[in-house]
């Protein structure tokens, strides 16, 4: 089972590669843009085969390691077509 | 009094910050690799600066995971001092010895320079050698070095004098939140700092202003 993570920075946390990413959209003509925030992708390939169980195990693996809960949100996307 | 130093790989500075334990204990430390599952009773652990398995994922986050690390937290948890400089202070917010967490600098540079440095508090079993607000030089090199804990956290650091060093008025390099560039636990025992102590404490090199930092945690444990 395939599993897809977005790890995002947690609203009033200052992003300054964001930030740098939307000035630098601003000087190529782009207008419009509110705001930008970059997170990261983590994709994990499962033998598990139930989804909750698969679930459970990727939240312990967002605590434990792939994200800082202090700073950052998780957000688990499990792919069950496979 | 046996003193350690972490060497992940990717640390630097590891050999400087031997050099002065052994200038302030008289014998050279005990130099651990990461992969070690175990370590000798210790009083005193430094983590080193540097740029630990390549900062993946977040810098010190692998480092905090690694074996030699679940014996510090333990060792740490039973009363033995821990120093983390720069990535060794990113390293001790991974993994929970202290709050909050070393984002990336505000200006988005790498930042390599000498810094003011106010001794916020000259009373913790690292500082007592400083006089309290004296200002003293040491250089920072880093690139995620931007203190950042919400306000719950850092109004409990300053309520229990647990910021031990701040930047001088101007001279904050990163952006931190109340220009933090050191934090301890509440026991004064365990203290993270952007700032590298072991790069200015012989006049060879500028000046002395980090020596007292060794020769002060080393008489605390004596």
């Amino acid at each position: 089972m395939k599993a897809i993570i977005n790890i995002t920075l947690k609203s009033g946390v200052l992003d300054p590669q964001g930030k740098a990413i939307e000035n630098a959209l601003g000087q190529l003509g782009f207008t419009g843009v509110n705001g930008v925030r970059q997170g990261k992708l983590i994709e994990i390939d499962l033998s598990e085969t139930d989804a909750a169980k698969a679930e459970a195990s990727l939240t312990d693996m967002c605590e434990q390691l792939l994200a800082n809960t202090v700073i950052e949100n998780y957000d688990i996307q499990l792919d069950k077509s496979e | 009094m046996q003193a350690a130093v972490i060497v992940f790989p990717g640390s630097n500075c590891d050999r400087d910050v031997a050099v002065c334990l052994e200038a302030a204990t008289g014998t050279a430390p005990l130099m651990a690799w990461h992969g070690d599952a175990a370590l000798p009773d210790c009083d005193l652990i430094v983590l080193p600066g540097g740029f630990s398995y390549g900062d993946y994922l977040r810098c010190g986050s692998m480092a905090a995971n690694s074996p030699i690390m679940r014996e510090v937290v333990a060792q740490a948890h039973k009363g033995a001092a821990v120093l983390g400089i720069c990535n060794g202070f990113q390293i001790l917010t991974e993994c929970g010895l202290l709050p909050g967490v070393l984002m990336q600098n505000t200006g988005l540079n790498f930042v390599c320079r000498d810094t003011r440095l106010k001794v916020s508090n000259a009373q913790n079993a690292f500082t007592h050698l400083y006089q309290q607000d004296e200002e003293i030089i040491i250089p920072v090199a880093h690139n995620e070095g931007n203190y950042f804990a919400d306000e719950a956290t850092l109004a409990g650091l300053q309520e229990h004098q647990q910021i031990a060093f701040t930047y001088g008025a101007g001279d904050n390099p990163n952006g931190a939140c109340l220009d933090i560039a050191g934090i301890t636990d509440r026991s004064g025992k365990i203290l993270g700092m952007m700032p590298h102590p072991e790069r200015r404490a012989e006049a060879a090199l500028g000046g002395e202003d980090g020596k007292r930092l060794f020769t002060g945690i080393v008489e605390s444990l004596a």
